[in-house]
């Protein structure tokens, strides 16, 4: 310890020729070493909690979900090509390669671009690298379809860095959730990339899946089942972009024009396989041509895509990096309620919302999407990846106790109402949150009148 | 909601959690039995399983960490009143818990308040009930430091100088935005130095006391019929009314004003603090005749604050005139402003008086005795100190007679004059504040901790679940606190937490983004009037942010204070 601290004296004076090197240096330091800093004003004793150990729980509540997020990324992969779809844990070590090599770019490009602005924000303004980022930056790769390309990754970090986080002050100051800022840009620049079927699953091989000649090997066993991975791709890659967006031309490979499927089907690669998410068929129906297996939407679709609850909740479905294990978010989830770090309440009051809004649209029927119940509701799609990381983000929750009922509660209201009334897009929690994040401060304004009420009703 | 434990809900939160797992398996099940499944069944029924190992070995996991939280609380706190009586220690809320009854007492002027938030910080270094020696032990100096109040004008007038010779309650000074109120000498001695700080204001004028205190004699012999007036000018003039303070601002009390209530709270469940009903045993007769004597300052009430788990003194039981008001729960239970807020809370335009306990026994021995005679009933207390206990002094006396040869530590040490939650950092050889009795020696911690917001390290106080001395409080036994800020200062991040410790019905975390920005609407809304440091300065002590709040308060008090 002393010979590390030795080291870092020996390097301040050559970081203070800048400020950039000087507020890395005081980062890097503050994070090997807690400072010697006493207290100074009449309270002369601090709990021992501080932002760095509140921010890495969080950190630390979702490895489960990036250590499982990382397999299914091979997973999916493999299953797409057609080979290793035989049980869970075949091709274990290529899939989580895979993986590992999907993720970890995206990790990095989300760590480099948001630290370097937080840095030389810091650096302008003259302030310490404030942790908020350590959370931001755990959560962005985690929300991302596995299949999103790098400089959009790039792109949407410091967008939202910039605009939602540095523009109002930095840490602690923004309105919007900085993670679902990164999102909602990229849902809305680059629509293509992050709606549709097509992107949920990885397909292209990178040089870090090179290192470990993952290519070659699928190559070498694509061939000898006697076909061809680039016209396997191909024939993926060349489908026409309004297959891929239009929804009344029914979702996953299902929907696509017959030459692409007939094209698959015959390579043998796509067994069992749609690319489809299980939200999307729940909301727009299941086809297949090949198999002549129909169904309109709902629990029926879902089951003959071939979904079963168990890769729900265990999360071995297409869809975002993170979101879909649902095992992985409960350990979070429980891990962040122990140790008191995120609110309960929230969690509790989305949970309600999400129940009461299921059961009212059981009521009024009318459709299969409507009928899925609210346990059903709670395996598809991201909901619980949104409440108990996205929606607990204090910063852009409500910050009263009252208002973090009424904050989660509406959450879990108008994500269902976005998720099954919108026919455009079958997803509904990063709107809901970022919706709910501009009216925190309204609904904390209201908690607050009702406190200063009750003091004036006090005089009579 | 309030109403709710907590406790209750995280148990809620935790059968629901179950019941989702628990139906998810069922669900399985079905799917796994059902004809068109299309699954491979074995694995489905193989998740199932697992779903419900899991769901089953969370339950008694939690139940077993439940027990064993009890357990461990138990074995701390064998016969402890104020702990382990299930509230907060246990995971799942008592039969009493959920079926909460505020015991309303058969005297209806006496109320009884129990209030659930708020956090006892358990360290180590309490005073041993016993004094160094029974009688008074004057120190070789004693000091009156204007730095104690609030707001005096930071150059007062010294009525004295060097080299004067002065008797115990002779008027040294006053300050000169309110010349009415003067401050006395504590002991009798020569004056022999005007210590003056950065641009000449005044920090401390020293004392030599006399071996043998001389007193300068009042007359008092019918107080119990002065009329307020003339008692108003007895205290003024014996340097007994800087006691009395007001709220809000928590300034020394204005001669003119006559306020709604006087408040007294016997007992202060800060850390460490000195226990009144050992050190004012025996005192029932002085502090009676002080109770009289405010009395006669206010047309309201006078109430007195007692701890309804403690065994209380007959000199606060006895106590004749006032309202006397039971309080449980954690600190800042024994704050007066937590008090005054559920009794009877100041509003815009209403001013209430506190005093300290000790400080009313004085204001009684000048009534029957008619001499100044400010007894302070110190407790040396805090980790580093060889043998914690009390020492009988006056006020203001000079700390190295208490401490030295006393305390012992490889590291540097911190004194502080008064609590740790609410104290004034002096030199091993400065003064006692005005108001403190007690004084605590901790280590500095002025150390380099490597990774230290991960890695496990020394014990250290916390409310966070993070910590395994808040998971299983004891298992440290008492903690060795120092005076390490633990972290950095940070923009305000977590919500909530403030509000988790602070038993009002106060929004701080709000309360003091509105004096950030100077938003005076705000400040008087949300209840800037009820508070001073020693109310807020647990949540300084929780902030994750490591914000100056108190601080952060006082420019709002100064600020709101000079609007008028």
């Amino acid at each position: 310890m002393k010979f590390i601290h030795n080291i870092l004296d020996k390097v301040e004076p050559i970081a203070k020729k800048s400020k950039f090197t000087y507020t890395l240096y005081d980062a890097l330091h503050t994070l090997l070493f807690q400072p010697n800093f006493t207290t100074k004003g009449k309270v002369h004793i601090k709990d021992g909690m501080d932002l760095k150990r509140t921010m890495i729980h969080v950190v630390l509540a979702l490895q489960l979900c990036y250590i499982l997020g990382t397999y299914n990324i091979g997973h999916q992969h493999y299953i797409a090509v057609g080979l290793f779809d035989g049980h869970l844990f075949e091709g274990f070590l290529q899939k989580f390669w895979y993986g590992l090599g999907q993720l970890a770019p995206i990790f990095l490009v989300v760590h480099i671009v948001g630290l370097g602005i937080e840095i030389l924000f810091a650096a302008r303004k003259g302030h310490a690298v404030e942790e908020g980022f350590l959370v931001s930056g755990a959560l962005l790769p985690l929300i991302m379809p596995p299949d999103i390309p790098l400089w959009m990754v790039g792109l949407a970090t410091a967008f939202a860095v910039l605009i939602a986080k540095e523009a109002f002050g930095g840490t602690g100051m923004n309105i919007l959730n900085v993670a679902l800022t990164a999102r909602v840009f990229i849902f809305f620049a680059f629509p293509n990339s992050i709606i549709g079927d097509s992107c949920w699953v990885a397909y292209d091989y990178n040089f870090i899946h090179n290192l470990f000649g993952l290519e070659d090997a699928a190559r070498d066993m694509i061939a000898s089942n006697g076909h061809n991975l680039d016209i396997l791709w191909a024939s993926i890659k060349n489908a026409p972009p309004d297959w891929i967006e239009n929804p009344l031309l029914g979702r996953g490979w299902s929907g696509a024009p017959t030459i692409v499927t007939s094209n698959l089907l015959a390579s043998g690669a796509l067994d069992a396989w749609t690319g489809a998410t299980p939200l999307g068929v729940a909301s727009y129906g299941y086809e297949n041509p090949a198999t002549e297996i129909m169904a309109s939407g709902g629990m029926e679709a879902v089951r003959a895509a071939g979904y079963s609850n168990s890769e729900m909740i265990w999360g071995f479905i297409p869809g975002s990096i993170g979101e879909m294990s649902k095992v992985g978010i409960l350990f979070g989830a429980v891990l962040l309620l122990v140790t008191k770090i995120a609110s309960w309440r929230i969690m509790l009051s989305g949970l309600l919302g999400l129940i009461a809004t299921a059961l009212v649209y059981n009521l009024i029927g009318g459709s299969n999407y409507m009928a899925v119940s609210w346990y059903e509701h709670l395996m598809m799609g991201s909901f619980l990846f949104a409440i108990v990381f996205m929606a607990t983000d204090p910063v852009t929750a409500s910050g009263t106790n009252t208002g973090k009922w009424i904050y989660g509660f509406f959450i879990g209201v108008v994500g269902m109402l976005i998720r099954v009334a919108n026919i455009a897009y079958p997803e509904g929690w990063m709107l809901a949150i970022l919706i709910m994040n501009v009216f925190a401060p309204l609904i904390d304004h209201y908690v607050l009148q009702g406190n200063i009420k009750r003091r004036l009703a006090r005089v009579g | 909601m309030e109403q709710i434990h907590k406790s209750k809900i995280f148990t809620f939160t935790l059968t629901i959690f179950t019941f989702f797992i628990a139906s998810m398996s069922s669900a399985l099940a079905q799917t796994a039995t059902a004809p068109e499944s299309s699954g491979d069944s074995t694995g489905l029924f193989l998740v199932g399983m697992i779903a419900t190992v899991l769901a089953v070995f969370l339950f008694i996991m939690f139940i077993m960490s439940d027990k064993i939280i009890k357990m461990a609380t138990q074995a701390s706190n064998p016969n402890s009143n104020t702990f382990g009586e299930g509230t907060g220690f246990s995971l799942f809320p008592s039969k009493k818990e959920l079926v909460t009854v505020e015991n309303e007492s058969e005297n209806l002027s006496s109320r009884y308040v129990k209030l659930k938030k708020g956090v006892n910080i358990d360290l180590a270094g309490e005073a041993d009930l016993v004094f160094d020696s029974q009688t008074i032990i004057v120190s070789d100096t004693h000091a009156i430091k204007p730095t104690d109040f609030h707001g005096m004008s930071s150059i007062p007038k010294v009525m004295v100088e060097v080299g004067t010779e002065v008797k115990a309650g002779e008027n040294i000074m006053f300050d000169k935005k309110r010349p009415d109120v003067f401050y006395s000498a504590p002991v009798s001695g020569e004056v022999v130095e005007i210590r003056r700080g950065e641009k000449r204001a005044i920090h401390e004028v020293v004392i030599l006391a006399d071996k043998e205190v001389k007193y300068k004699q009042f007359e008092t012999a019918n107080f119990a019929d002065l009329d307020r007036d003339k008692m108003v000018e007895l205290l003024l003039s014996s340097g007994c009314w800087p006691f009395l303070v007001q709220r809000p601002f928590g300034v020394v009390a204005e001669p003119t004003d006559s306020p709604k209530a006087i408040f007294i709270s016997t007992f202060s469940s800060a850390p460490l603090a000195p226990n009144y009903n050992f050190t004012l045993k025996g005192e029932d007769r002085n502090f009676q005749a002080g109770l009289d004597a405010l009395n006669k300052l206010t047309d309201g009430k006078v109430h007195l604050g007692l701890d309804s788990t403690a065994e209380n003194d007959n000199t606060f039981t006895d106590a004749q005139g006032v309202q006397i008001n039971y309080f449980k729960g954690k600190h800042p239970v024994g704050n007066v402003g937590v008090q005054i807020h559920h009794i009877d809370p100041i509003n815009k335009d209403e001013i209430v008086w506190t005093i300290n306990p000790e400080d009313v026994a004085t204001i009684g021995r000048l009534m029957l005795e008619g001499i100044y005679k400010p007894i302070r009933n110190v407790a040396l207390t805090g980790s580093v100190v060889n043998e914690p206990k009390y020492f009988r002094t006056l006020l203001g006396a000079n700390l190295k007679n208490i401490v030295d040869g006393n305390c012992e530590s490889d590291e540097d040490l911190r004194y502080i004059s008064g609590n740790a939650l609410n104290g004034t950092q002096v030199l091993p050889d400065g003064y006692l504040g005005f108001f403190d009795n007690q004084i605590t020696v901790m280590n500095e911690g002025n150390k380099y901790e490597m990774l230290g917001w991960i890695l496990p390290s020394y014990p250290r106080p916390s409310t966070s679940p993070t910590f395994l001395t808040h998971l299983l409080p004891g298992i440290h036994g008492k903690i060795e606190a120092n005076a390490n800020t633990h972290g950095e200062k940070r923009a305000l991040v977590v919500t909530g937490q403030f509000e988790e410790v602070l038993p009002m019905d106060i929004y701080p975390n709000h309360l003091i983004k509105a004096i950030i920005v100077n938003d005076f609407d705000g400040m008087e809304g949300l209840g800037i009037y009820e508070v001073i440091e020693e109310d807020i300065a647990v949540c300084e002590f929780v902030d994750t942010s490591k914000n100056d709040l108190t601080g952060i308060l006082r420019t709002g008090l100064d600020a709101i204070r000079e609007q008028g």
